[in-house]
């Protein structure tokens, strides 16, 4: 396959066509049901048929051409000890300025291999599960533009060769997640949920854009080459002290993307899109978008060790910070915003104590255990009417089956629980934190993962064990389209992680090996197998410990109003202050709001009034006063009289005469 | 100062004469333009005002022996034609809407 760009123009077409046709569409269907007080009734079948093909089948194409390229590519590549040459295939020269040009330009490398054939696959299948969840929306042919357009940016960032085109893949996303999250624009906390992300993400951007010029300024090009560049460590120009300011800028950038400390706040809101939306971008894909940039970059993190160390830090006490939220939380999807979160905190601390191959490795198994995990939630939040309240569950399992052992299956894999994708890679970040002998950071991870294992199988006991409450009763399962893409996903959750099997359990760490030409891999700290087994049986025996504490307090709930066994309420009781700390997420958005929102917007009351309305609207009152003051008395002299304006003219001349003869 | 022009016998009038005849004119004219109300009046006493100058054009011309002036009178005359024809047609076309050319009672340009 020789036409990468094809790859990401597909979904693009996709777009504008669903997007131009859903336009149309929907202004003659104002016209005619117009002043209507009832909401649109969904789009009639023909309709949903064409945007369902063009949407589904521009994203499917893209996905076999991805793997039409990324196949051969794989499979020289592990045939070859030393992994092959990227492929990067320029397509036109985008801008130019003297010595210095960005060109529109694709790479295929063994980072971006990776990353395609999940985000094609994932992609795909839940286009296909939005198929069945969206069509009693009215919305249908606007929401699969939107999603067309997501897969196309995805996909620039993926596969671009350079900062400035990742850069516009990286915006391409963050619209896109704004444009979904509130796709329900006339409900206002959706709206503002997607306010919300979209400035966050400005944060993170901003220190992403100064961390391009940093690549520029250091590097002298900001195209991928810098990456081997920064290897042999030949910089343009700057001191460590430069490196370590791009560092931490560009992981600035990947901390709003990747919702992490102090950027976090957008994703758990960004809940209010559809639940599709919640998998494919804000669990799947666009989120670890942050961590594929620091997989990118990880040539130049590594000589910043100090940049290093405060990714490490930053990741771990996001992962632990998140997951205690996510003990406390009763909507289903906000459980799994902050468990998303948490393992994004994984994926960074992985990079940040060195082992990138490991972060991108979860990448991996995340995409498919947690987009599993979210469209079963919306699978279940679809059979009961849009309740997403886990206190009105319960007892789904036996109602709706092939949701409940998919979504079983994906929440065993993501609590790391032996030998399901989870396991591998937690294992792998986990013995590499270890390995690093960071482990003060391996505890928090350790405790985190059990944390992960209480918080999903409280989720899990919540919503398909006990009893049922509220309608739950009258579930009933889901379309095929929906419940095939959870069994592929379901079935990937269990099987991904044997791409990756350590060498300490009789494997070869394929997925590290594959991945060694990509990205950095500084020196590893070898373990001894002992230690290494006892760790991994470690962090098996504290997610099985989460796993069984979950079940004997949320899985045997009593009577049919009870949603928490008398343990956990007794348990909530007695950490008094801190327990109700925990249930009100640390009231983060409260202070956020008391020490970032409420002063900024003290100071733009201060410049609306005392600059704005005072100031700058006195001076243009007062120059209107002027002038008409000044026209209040001139007009007096236009009497409409043309005798006046005779003799005016006369005097005048007069006087000019005067002027003459006496001069 | 004063030249001849050839085959033209010198002035049997003084041209002080015909200056004093001159400012009469205008001044005449002006007075009629600034006093009357009726429309008509006031263009006949600027038509008096242009015959005026017309008449002190000559005067210098034949004075310098300069055959300028003469030629800028044909132009004056040409022009006050012209200029008679619009405005005589603004006033018929005014007296049509406002049954008066009394330019006291047309004062609508103001304000």
């Amino acid at each position: 396959m020789n036409r990468l760009w094809l790859i990401p123009i597909l979904p693009l077409a996709g777009f504008v066509v669903n997007g131009l046709v859903a336009l149309v569409a929907s202004s003659s269907r104002a016209e005619k049901e117009l002043g209507a007080d009832h909401p649109l009734a969904p789009l009639p079948y023909s309709q949903r048929l064409f945007h369902g093909v063009v949407g589904v089948g521009s994203v499917g194409l893209a996905a076999v051409l991805s793997f039409a390229a990324l196949v051969p590519y794989v499979l020289t590549s592990l045939k070859s000890p030393e992994g092959i040459a990227p492929v990067v295939q320029h397509v036109y020269t985008w801008m130019a300025a003297g010595d210095y040009s960005v060109d529109v330009a694709f790479r295929l490398d063994a980072l971006s291999a990776l990353m395609l054939s999940f985000v094609t696959f994932v992609g795909t299948l839940i286009h296909v599960y939005s198929v069945g969840y969206m069509q009693k929306d009215e919305g249908y042919g606007r929401y699969f533009a939107y999603l067309n357009l997501f897969m196309f940016a995805m996909l620039m960032l993926v596969l671009a060769d350079n900062l400035p085109l990742l850069f516009v893949g990286w915006e391409g996303v963050g619209l896109c997640s704004y444009l979904l999250i509130g796709y329900s624009y006339d409900q206002d906390f959706a709206a503002a949920a997607g306010k919300k992300a979209f400035i966050a993400n400005r944060v993170g951007d901003f220190g992403m854009v100064l961390g391009i010029f940093g690549v520029f300024a250091l590097f002298g090009t900001a195209d991928f080459s810098f990456v081997d560049l920064a290897r042999r460590q030949v910089l343009a120009g700057g001191a460590p002290l430069g490196v370590y300011a791009v560092c931490v800028l560009l992981f600035l950038g990947a901390c709003g993307k990747s919702a992490q400390i102090p950027l976090y706040v957008w994703l758990p809101d960004a809940m209010a899109g559809p639940t599709p939306v919640s998998a494919l971008i804000h669990a799947a894909t666009m989120v670890t978008a942050g961590v594929y940039l620091v997989a990118r970059c990880s040539a130049l993190f590594v000589l910043a060790p100090d940049a290093l160390t405060l990714v490490a830090w930053i990741g771990a006490g996001t992962a632990i910070f998140a997951a205690t939220i996510g003990l406390a939380q009763n909507d289903i999807k906000k459980v799994l915003a902050y468990s998303t979160v948490s393992q994004l905190g994984y994926m960074f601390l992985a990079c940040g104590v060195g082992a990138f191959s490991a972060g991108i490795f979860h990448v991996f198994t995340h995409a498919f255990f947690k987009a599993c995990l979210f469209l079963g939630s919306g699978s279940v939040i679809l059979s009961l009417h849009h309740e997403q309240d886990m206190r009105k569950m319960g007892g789904l399992a036996a109602r709706i089956p092939q949701t409940f052992r998919t979504m079983l299956a994906a929440t065993l894999a993501i609590a790391g629980i032996f030998p399901l994708a989870g396991f591998f890679s937690k294992d792998a970040i986990l013995g590499a934190t270890a390995a690093s002998n960071h482990w003060a950071l391996y505890a928090v991870g350790l405790f985190t993962a059990g944390l992960t294992a209480f918080y999903m199988f409280r989720l899990v006991s919540m919503t398909f064990f006990g009893k049922a409450r509220g309608h739950a009763a009258e579930a009933h399962e889901s379309p095929a389209t929906m419940t095939i893409p959870l069994i592929i996903l379901a079935a990937l959750s269990v099987v991904a992680g044997f791409v990756g099997i350590p060498a300490a359990l009789g494997g070869s760490d394929r997925i590290g090996r594959f991945l060694e030409a990509s990205v950095a891999h500084p020196e590893i700290h070898e373990m001894s197998r002992t230690l290494e087994v006892f760790l991994m049986l470690l962090s098996l025996g504290v997610a099985v410990t989460g796993l069984v504490w979950a079940w004997r307090w949320y899985g045997k709930a009593g009577g049919p109003e009870e949603a928490v066994s008398p343990q956990a309420h007794a348990f909530y009781e007695k950490t008094g202050a801190l327990g109700r700390l925990v249930a009100n997420k640390w009231n983060v958005d409260e202070g956020i709001e008391a020490l970032v929102l409420s002063p900024f917007r003290k100071i733009g009351t201060f410049l609306w009034r005392g600059i704005d309305a005072l100031f700058i609207d006195g001076i243009a009152n007062a120059s209107a006063f002027l002038v008409e003051l000044a026209g209040d008395l001139l007009r007096f002299f236009t009497t409409g009289h043309v005798r006046n304006y005779a003799l005016a003219f006369t005097l005048g001349v007069a006087v000019f005469l005067v002027y003459v003869w006496v001069r | 100062m004063t030249g001849t022009l050839p085959g033209v016998a010198p002035m049997a009038v003084p041209p002080g004469a015909f200056l004093v005849v001159a400012t009469l004119l205008f001044a005449i004219g002006l007075a009629g333009a600034l006093l009357k109300r009726n429309a008509l009046s006031i263009f006949l006493s600027i038509e008096l005002m242009l015959n005026a100058v017309n008449l002190l054009f000559l005067t210098y011309a034949r004075m310098r022996g300069d055959l300028a002036g003469q030629m800028i009178v044909f132009f004056v005359i040409a022009v006050a034609a012209a200029e008679a024809a619009v405005g005589l047609a603004i006033f018929v076309a005014l007296f049509r809407v406002r049954r008066t050319v009394d330019v006291d009672k047309i004062a609508l340009l103001k304000w």
